[in-house]
């Protein structure tokens, strides 16, 4: 059965500086692409890059050299507003740390992108954040506020926070990285069904080489390059 | 839809912390509360002792001065050279305005003027036994004088219509009628300074609030003073007029005294002391209101910059699950304003309670008989300013910060901790 995969996100010539305190090259002309249903993981040594990397392709940094396109449109020189909407409707992120809102539920944490996008009505979007939790198995916790649950739910709830508007791409920065071993499994069993069964494109940055060898890629960076893809 | 769900995003911010919610509202209260009291209080001490003499005095009095001739006969006959005169006294003139009539008539179809009332100023002796008391009676009319310088609020004991109602009345001075031991209902006798004798009804107490006065002033209405002078009818030594605008009056004064052909003094000439302390004081009045707002405003900023400075994380989250800088900017714009609206609305009403206990407390004293408890300026003013104050600084300082925090890229708070 050969898929055609059409490409979801390609960056070209993608350069970084950070300035302070004097300015140092942290990525040096990144070119890769990644295709439809892809699960890839960046893996490199700490201070490579890979996370600076992924905060660019995400659009949550817009300080760099070098194009970014996103489901073939281009992402530089795009407004403000227009990026929002991009990582709202397209790109699905997981923090290293859970990063939900402790102000609202679970079952509103995971409604407040799908509520912002507005594609749907407001009873549609629980409807469907209710299934992404089922999916991610902690229905039950929907009425509970963040504080109150565990580590591994709270990563939980914030990967079905990130599925909650169909996203192009899913990205996380060492999702498991706060985790034990228990928990880091259960995520990645997670990230694996949504690669296998639902052809969820997945970019995971991760130093656990462990989760690593089990996703489908492996790009592979150090000191601003990549070295292996 | 959008607009929805900022609200509702701001509302649940605003409950999930509502203790600090509540502290900052209680701030914005707090100094609103402060600034509509004491400058309420402040304006209304001020409005006391300008009433002290403002309500009490014309603002323009036409009246026939006492002076020696300004036209020596040797000026008309030699009018090119510096004549020197020496000992000129006044020549024996009356004392009455002349066409008073006329000239009051002529006055009261002036646009500028709120009212216009007669008086007749007459040197006495109140007989006590075998004691003369030196002593001035006003003649008035009691109608114009009670609507003009609200002469009933400083009668004491009695009504002010008796004067008119009752023929040889009088209202003494509460300082006199303690001299003379007498009693409401007493008939005392006056002696004018030519020597006339009339035998005059008691018939109220007058407590302006100033003892030397008190000690010495006695009113009657004017025709019973025109009978106790032995005079016409038509006989006026003054007339009060009381202007729409009391700014006015200097240049009203002149023009009437150029018109008339009388003298004219105006109000801020005959009390200029009292100009000068009420213009000190409404400096300090404005001085302290100035204070309070700045004072109150850095307060409230503060608070709610915290407050936001607080919510950084949550501004990074949220922007990096899809929400725009403007929409972070509008959350926190109406969470702002909410505390400014809610802590503003709270601090008129509990800087009107707090003006209101003030205006119970009792405040009593010998020499402001219609004053019974602490005095309070009600301006509007002061509220609307107060209200408006609240709710622009609470804009401002949810504005600044929240702005600031929108336009900056999600990874600098999140790369940050």
């Amino acid at each position: 059965m050969a898929h055609i995969h059409k490409e979801v996100l390609r960056a070209t010539n993608i350069t970084k500086y950070f300035h302070d305190p004097m300015t140092v090259k942290v990525l040096d002309n990144i070119n890769f692409s990644l295709n439809q249903s892809e699960f890839v993981s960046v893996i490199g040594k700490s201070g490579c890059g890979k996370s600076t990397l992924l905060y660019i392709l995400s659009t949550m940094d817009t300080d760099y050299e070098g194009e970014l396109f996103i489901d073939n449109v281009a992402m530089t020189n795009k407004s403000e507003k227009e990026l929002a909407r991009v990582r709202n409707e397209k790109i699905g992120f997981v923090f290293q740390f859970h990063y939900l809102l402790n102000e609202f539920n679970v079952l509103k944490n995971v409604m407040l992108p799908g509520l912002k996008l507005g594609k749907y009505s407001e009873s549609e979007v629980e409807h469907r954040a209710y299934e992404k939790l089922k999916v991610l198995g902690i229905s039950n916790e929907a009425l509970k506020m963040p504080n109150q649950l565990s580590g591994g739910q709270k990563q939980r709830v914030a990967i079905a926070r990130a599925l909650i508007n169909d996203p192009l791409l899913i990205m996380g920065d060492e999702p498991t990285g706060n985790l034990d071993k228990k928990n880091s499994e259960i995520v990645f069993k997670t990230f694996e069904e949504l690669a296998q069964e639902f052809d969820q494109t997945l970019l995971i940055v991760t130093h656990d080489n462990e989760f690593a060898n089990k996703t489908s890629r492996i790009i592979e960076m150090q000191d601003g390059k990549i070295i292996n893809q | 839809m959008n607009l929805k769900l900022i609200v509702q995003v701001s509302i649940s911010l605003l409950l999930a912390r509502w203790k600090q919610t509540l502290i900052a509202a209680v701030g914005v209260t707090f100094s609103i509360a402060m600034f509509v009291t004491l400058l309420g209080f402040m304006n209304g001490l001020n409005d006391l002792l300008d009433g002290l003499i403002m309500n009490r005095t014309a603002h323009i009095r036409l009246y026939h001065d006492i002076n020696v001739s300004k036209n020596q006969p040797i000026d008309l006959m030699m009018p090119h050279t510096a004549n020197f005169v020496n000992s000129i006294k006044p020549k024996n003139q009356r004392l009455e305005l002349y066409n008073s009539a006329q000239i009051m008539h002529a006055i009261k179809q002036d646009e500028r003027v709120l009212g216009v009332a007669p008086k007749i100023n007459a040197q006495v002796f109140y007989n006590v036994g075998t004691i003369d008391l030196t002593g001035v009676i006003n003649g008035i009319d009691p109608d114009e004088e009670n609507r003009l310088f609200m002469f009933s609020d400083y009668v004491t004991r009695g009504n002010y219509l008796d004067l008119k109602n009752i023929p040889n009345s009088i209202i003494l001075g509460k300082g006199v009628a303690d001299k003379m031991a007498a009693n409401i209902g007493d008939v005392v006798q006056v002696t004018t300074s030519k020597g006339e004798r009339l035998q005059l009804k008691v018939v109220g107490y007058f407590q302006s609030g100033l003892q030397d006065l008190d000690k010495v002033q006695s009113y009657c209405s004017i025709s019973t003073t025109q009978k106790l002078l032995g005079v016409s009818n038509n006989y006026i030594t003054d007339v009060q007029v009381k202007l729409k605008d009391i700014l006015q009056a200097p240049a009203m004064a002149k023009e009437y005294q150029r018109y008339y052909e009388t003298d004219a003094i105006d109000i801020q000439q005959a009390n200029s002391q009292f100009e000068t302390g009420s213009s000190v004081r409404s400096i300090i009045s404005y001085a302290v209101g100035v204070t309070l707002l700045i004072v109150a405003g850095f307060g409230i900023y503060n608070i709610l910059n915290m407050m936001i400075y607080e919510k950084m994380d949550s501004i990074a989250i949220m922007k990096a699950i899809g929400f725009s800088g403007k929409d972070v900017n509008l959350i926190f714009i109406f969470i702002a304003l909410s505390i400014g609206i809610f802590g503003g609305i709270l601090g008129l009403l509990v800087g009107f309670g707090m003006s209101n206990i003030i205006d119970n407390i009792p405040f009593n004293t010998e020499s402001l008989p219609t004053i019974k408890t602490y005095p309070i300026n009600y301006n509007p003013a002061f509220y609307i300013i107060g209200g408006i104050f609240s709710i622009v600084t609470t804009y401002f300082a949810g504005y600044f910060p929240s702005r600031k925090a929108s336009k900056i890229d999600p990874v600098i708070i999140i790369r940050g901790k």
